[in-house]
């Protein structure tokens, strides 16, 4: 065990979120679909055995003024966070483009950017601005079998998924990510394994690596994929003392009220909700209005609910520069002080008082 | 509070745990996966908050079972509810089982047992995976017993958690509950030493939790229900209030404090707080009149003998009692002929129907091994009595279920594990006819041919015996048999059968995991409607091995040359000196008595199916009483052995200067010994180990040896006449344990006097098995060297023949059966390690190293071959 040198970026982010509620950015693949790219804009010169449409991820190396524009939009929109184009660059997601051994370049293409911007932004007006390096929860899970007659069948196991979440989270940092953020967790265990990767990825790097960590529902009645509550979950993950906790995607806000009421009251860290614009309609396309979005995440921010707000799927910088008006002015979120109780989990909470 | 679950008390369930549970344990030996989650099925919908999962057991894969079971059990969301306690007694086991739980789970448990600095580790690994651990109660020096080595225990644990930044309020501590009222003084106030240790840890370590084991409290009382009862909700009563609140415990062994009988809960009371001087007396006085259940018993001792004959039959074959059986069959026989009956029927009647009883209780976990084999004697002693009146009436025999053949194949010499299982199927009503030992495949065919038989059964030890077998089920296809043929021993297994056995043979091939499954196997194999599924999904299963495997062949193997490179980088400066004593040495007689106290008895209860660690498995709450009661029988017949001197200890060591040339080690003498090295891939910096990287190039020594107990013939010869199967194999087991504890005692004469490069050593029988010494004692066709083609080499080097009288077998094994041998490294850094797979670049390089055809090679080496 080495001794690790604190992140500073966690300093700086809990003294930023004690005087405001922080705004994080919105979607990038909605927004990357405007650009109407060609399969030769996202290839490039790279030479890669299949097509590359849709590898949303590799711009950075192909055409990074497309990630480069995004970005600029959401901090003039009035983003605090910038999260890395990089919700696939692993190497289980980038086999299926024949790109995995771009992984490495990817990631730290993709954070050098964000960070080489998010400075600029800084230097302009003197506050600061961080760069989460987004992990998303890849296409395997270790809680769940593929096959339902084989219930005990995993395509993946723990080892090899925190090595590739490690790999991603080292080319990450390397490139200047403040954070880590694994986000839309469906399956638990798996955000369990991208714990492990960064707590591994400390040790080789001798410092600290804060972790953000962000799950999404798959019903309504409040559980991911794994099944787990959002109380579970928390139990599940507060080990990696995250210095953010909250949930994604899912659905609109207006489904994800009575969950964020719960996280708010039993999470002692920073609560970041960034939700989907709504539903999408019969078209698949998300037609909720900026200030309507804005309004419905307002309302956590009056209730002191929330720390941190952004948008997933369907978000635009209009929608986020909605959300920075809305909530600037009000008290941010205080932390709650909680028992020393023993948290345990199964797919619900358990606790035993002292 | 009127019961001992008070609000706060945590409800750990304990069923789904092999040590615990009999039931479960049988379950998951027998793979049967579908019903071992039912069980945590009920365990949670019957009330428990937290599964503990527990594999350790000495014939399952535990990691493998760990994972398997929990993958499982995540697949079921009202058992995945609640939150897992991932219970085992190594650290690979739970690592194993906390890469497979997502939620928060429970460690059970880690201690300072091996120093601070695995107990930190352990705990520092815990946080990353997010789980709250079980702390024990142990340090370096052993088990806290007393309230001042408890409290200083857990107190010293906290204060090292806190420098590592753990959570407090996931620690949960368990300060180890021991028995009272055994009779002994300083036990009397362990029931007091643990609830007052809890209120002081409590106020001393802020935020934790307490956990224990009740059923050790009660101990002395085993067998009588009523009082253990009691003594455990007293217990509760007084140590929840203290601090306890999570306790392993079957809620059926806990009685309503307020219904339990005043003189009684006075009495228990009176114990677990040490009240007094004779509040143990008086316990044990009292405790007579609740013996409900063991006085019935007793009366039932004595009124068994009052029953009709053919109820006393079947009693004593349940019971195992012997002492009656030849008269009663005698009246048995002549009551059925007075009625006109034949003296078969006293087979077909009272004695199967009694062995069938056996046969239920024992499939269904009620009943253990030692129990059965006891039953199996009664047996056969009415056998034996009837058989000259069957003969002299001139009629087959009983209609059997089945006629099994069974064989050690050629070679091989070892038959514990053969004899077992026939004695269990023929409790079960099989005929077997039982060929021994060292039998080739002409007598194995030939037997079947004659005998018409049903089945082949094959069984060995030693890894030669594996290609054997290959040959018996080839001759066996080349002879048109269809018959299914049955393979077992400790060294097969279902990966082997799979890949060499099954394609050899076109009749069915089954892998007989352990002799409790031998009978399952058979009456499916013998049934008219079951055979054909079971052969079709037994062949399925097979296939999907071969399949997997086909895939991985070759794979992960690292050249010979870059595995060489990567040698274990020994550090020569520490070498051990030259020995004080070189040479060879012959010990022609050494004392039985002395080497009983190095006995290892772990294994011998594993040799009887019994699952658990000595000494603690005489207290196993399923076994315990079985293990016991072995274990009187075999000091018993350890005494006689001593005093009546009925076996030798013979032994010969050497040590011989020499120097390692690449992965060969050279003798001064001109001798070449190459050894094998290890080619899979290695990770995180670990060595491909071959042996002779202990030993320097620039000079070196080696030393070798063989043990042998002489002597075991007459006396086997004595209960095979007596059809006393029972006393045959316990003498064996002891014989082996005899030949086990020889190689331990010599190991450690030869590392403190006769090469003396640890003259100050001083270690305990704990620490000499769990082998806490400097220096190794590989033997060939052990892992590290698993060539068993080097043993005839090692055996010339030390004459083993004329000096100790041990001799080798074609497939070198050695006679006499319980005997053991090996190299001797002394080097400080020396390590045992296991070559397993290796490629075909070595297997050449090594058959020109050894001067021997590389399809000689290829045969010793089979095992190790992709």
């Amino acid at each position: 065990m080495t001794d690790l040198t604190p992140s500073k970026a966690r300093t700086n982010l809990f003294a930023e979120a004690a005087q405001r509620i922080l705004i994080t950015d919105g979607a990038f693949g909605t927004e990357i679909q405007g650009w109407k790219l060609s399969e030769a804009d996202y290839a490039g010169s790279l030479g890669l055995a299949r097509d590359q449409k849709g590898n949303n991820d590799i711009l950075a190396l192909t055409k990074p003024e497309v990630p480069e524009t995004i970005h600029r939009a959401y901090f003039e929109a009035g983003a605090d966070i910038a999260e890395t184009n990089t919700f696939s660059a692993n190497r289980i997601s980038q086999a299926d483009y024949a790109a995995e051994h771009l992984v490495r370049e990817i990631n730290l293409e993709s954070a050098k950017l964000a960070r080489r911007i998010a400075d600029e932004y800084a230097a302009k007006d003197g506050r600061p601005r961080f760069v989460a390096g987004a992990i998303g929860p890849t296409n395997k899970t270790l809680s769940l079998s593929p096959d339902v007659n084989d219930p005990g069948f995993r395509e993946i196991d723990w080892d090899t998924l925190v090595e590739v979440y490690k790999e991603q989270a080292a080319a990450l940092v390397e490139g200047g990510a403040d954070f880590i953020l694994i986000e839309t967790v469906f399956d638990t265990l798996n955000a369990k394994a991208g714990v492990m990767a960064v707590r591994q990825l400390e040790q080789e790097i001798g410092r600290e690596v804060p972790i953000m960590l962000s799950m999404t529902l798959t019903d309504l009645s409040g559980r991911n994929l794994s099944g787990h509550t959002v109380e579970a979950f928390w139990h599940a993950v507060r080990h990696a003392k995250p210095i953010t906790i909250g949930l994604n995607c899912s659905f609109g806000a207006t489904q994800l009220r009575p969950h964020v009421k719960v996280l708010s009251e039993i999470a002692d860290t920073l609560i970041m909700v960034y939700p989907n614009a709504g539903l999408p309609n019969e078209l698949g396309e998300y037609d909720e209005l900026p200030d309507t979005t804005a309004g419905l995440v307002g309302e956590w921010a009056q209730a002191g609910q929330v720390n941190i707000l952004g948008g997933c799927c369907g978000s635009t910088p209009a929608h986020i520069a909605a959300m920075a008006k809305f909530v600037a002015g009000l008290n941010p979120r205080k932390l709650p002080v909680l028992e020393p109780i023993t948290r345990l989990a199964g797919l619900e909470p358990f606790t035993m008082a002292a | 509070m009127t019961t001992p679950s008070s609000s706060r008390f945590v409800n750990v369930g304990e069923r789904t745990n092999v040590t615990g549970s009999a039931a479960f344990k049988k379950l998951i030996l027998a793979g049967d996966y579908a019903k071992a989650v039912e069980v945590a099925r009920q365990q949670v919908e019957n009330g428990a908050q937290v599964v503990d999962v527990n594999m350790d057991e000495g014939l399952l894969d535990a990691v493998h079972a760990m994972t398997t079971f929990l993958k499982l059990l995540a697949a079921e969301p009202d058992i995945a509810r609640v939150p897992v306690m991932i219970d085992s007694s190594k650290w690979e086991v739970i690592e194993a089982g906390l890469k497979c739980v997502s939620g928060k789970p429970i460690v059970n448990s880690i201690s300072m047992k091996e120093g601070e600095e695995p107990f930190l580790a352990h705990a520092r690994k815990c946080m990353d995976y997010g789980a709250a651990v079980v702390v024990m109660a142990f340090d370096e020096k052993g088990q806290a017993d007393t309230q001042q080595r408890k409290v200083e225990i857990c107190e010293r644990a906290y204060k090292l958690l806190m420098t590592i930044g753990f959570p407090p309020e996931d620690i949960i501590f368990d300060p180890n509950v021991f028995a009272v009222a055994t009779g002994i003084e300083e036990h009397n106030n362990y029931g007091v030493d643990f609830i007052e240790a809890v209120k002081e840890i409590r106020q001393r370590c802020p935020h934790v939790h307490f956990s224990g084991g009740l059923s050790n409290l009660s101990f002395s009382f085993r067998g009588n229900e009523p009082v253990r009862r009691a003594m455990h909700s007293v217990f509760l009563y007084y140590a929840i209030p203290a601090g306890l609140d999570m306790a392993i415990v079957n809620a059926g062994q806990l009685d309503v404090y307020d219904t339990i009988d005043p003189a009684l809960r006075q009495a228990c009371e009176d114990v677990i707080l040490n009240k007094d001087d004779g509040a143990t007396e008086r316990l044990i006085t009292l405790a007579e009149s609740f013996k409900g259940k063991d006085a019935a018993q007793e009366k039932a001792a004595e009124e068994w003998r009052g029953w009709p004959v053919i109820k006393r039959l079947e009693h004593a074959l349940v019971k195992g009692i012997d002492l009656h059986v030849v008269d009663d069959t005698e009246l048995a026989r002549q009551e059925i002929a007075a009625r006109g009956g034949r003296p078969i029927e006293v087979i077909e009647g009272p004695l199967m129907a009694g062995m069938n009883v056996v046969g239920d209780l024992f499939g269904s976990g009620k009943m253990f091994l030692p129990q059965v084999v006891k039953s199996a004697r009664v047996m056969k002693k009415a056998v034996a009595h009837l058989i000259p009146f069957i003969e002299a009436e001139k009629e087959a025999g009983a209609k059997a279920k089945g006629r099994i053949v069974m064989a050690t194949v050629k070679g091989d010499v070892h038959d514990i594990g053969k004899n077992i299982v026939g004695v269990v199927l023929q409790c079960n009503g099989y005929e077997v006819i039982d060929l021994g030992v060292m039998v080739p495949w002409s007598t194995i065919i030939d037997t079947a041919k004659k005998e018409d038989v049903d089945i082949i059964g094959l069984s060995g030890l030693i890894t030669p015996s594996l290609d054997e077998m290959v040959t018996v089920a080839e001759e066996m296809q080349r002879a048109e048999m269809t018959i299914p043929l049955l393979i077992g021993g400790a060294t097969t297994s279902k990966v082997h059968t799979a890949l060499r056995i099954d394609p050899a043979y076109e009749g069915p091939v089954i892998h007989v995991l352990d002799a409790s499954r031998a009978v399952g196997v058979a009456s499916q194999l013998l049934s008219d409607t079951q055979a054909e599924p079971f052969i079709k999904a037994t062949a399925a299963e097979y296939e999907a091995v071969r399949d997997a495997r086909a895939g991985k062949e070759g794979s992960g193997l690292l050249p010979l040359a870059e595995a060489r490179a990567n040698a274990f980088p020994a550090d020569f400066a520490q070498k051990a000196p030259p020995p004080v004593q070189p040479g060879l040495h012959v010990f022609e007689d050494w004392s039985l008595a002395d080497l009983i106290e190095t006995f290892d008895w772990t294994p011998f209860f594993r040799a009887w199916e019994l699952a658990g660690t000595y000494p603690s498995i005489l207290k196993d709450a399923v076994v315990g009483e079985s293990a016991t009661a072995l274990y009187e029988d075999a000091r018993a017949m350890l005494a006689t052995i001593v005093s009546e001197k009925w076996l030798t200890a013979k032994a010969v060591c050497a040590f011989w200067p020499c120097h390692a040339e690449g992965d060969d080690i050279r003798l001064e003498d001109g001798t070449l010994l190459p050894f094998l090295r290890q080619q899979f891939k290695k990770s995180r910096g670990r060595a491909n180990f071959c042996l002779t990287d202990f030993i320097d190039p620039a000079g070196d020594w080696l030393g070798g040896f063989a043990v042998g107990i002489h002597g075991i013939e007459p006396h086997l010869a004595r209960f095979k006449a007596a059809h006393d199967d029972y006393n045959d194999i316990l003498l064996k087991a002891l014989a082996d344990r005899f030949a086990e504890a020889f190689a331990e005692r010599l190991h450690q004469h030869v590392r403190t006097t006769l090469w003396g490069y640890a003259e100050g050593e001083q270690l305990t029988n704990e620490a000499l098995i769990r082998e806490q010494y400097r220096g190794i004692r590989p033997a060939p066709g052990y892992p590290a060297c698993p060539d068993h083609s080097l043993k005839p080499v090692l055996f010339d080097l030390l004459k083993a023949s004329d000096n100790a009288g041990i001799t080798l077998t074609e497939s070198q094994a050695m006679l006499p059966t319980s005997a053991v041998s090996g190299f001797y490294f002394a080097h400080p850094e020396s390590q045992y390690f296991g070559v397993a797979r290796i490629g075909r670049d070595q297997v050449e390089d090594y058959a020109a190293r050894r001067g021997v055809d590389l399809a000689v090679a290829e045969r010793w080496l089979r095992p190790n071959l992709d």
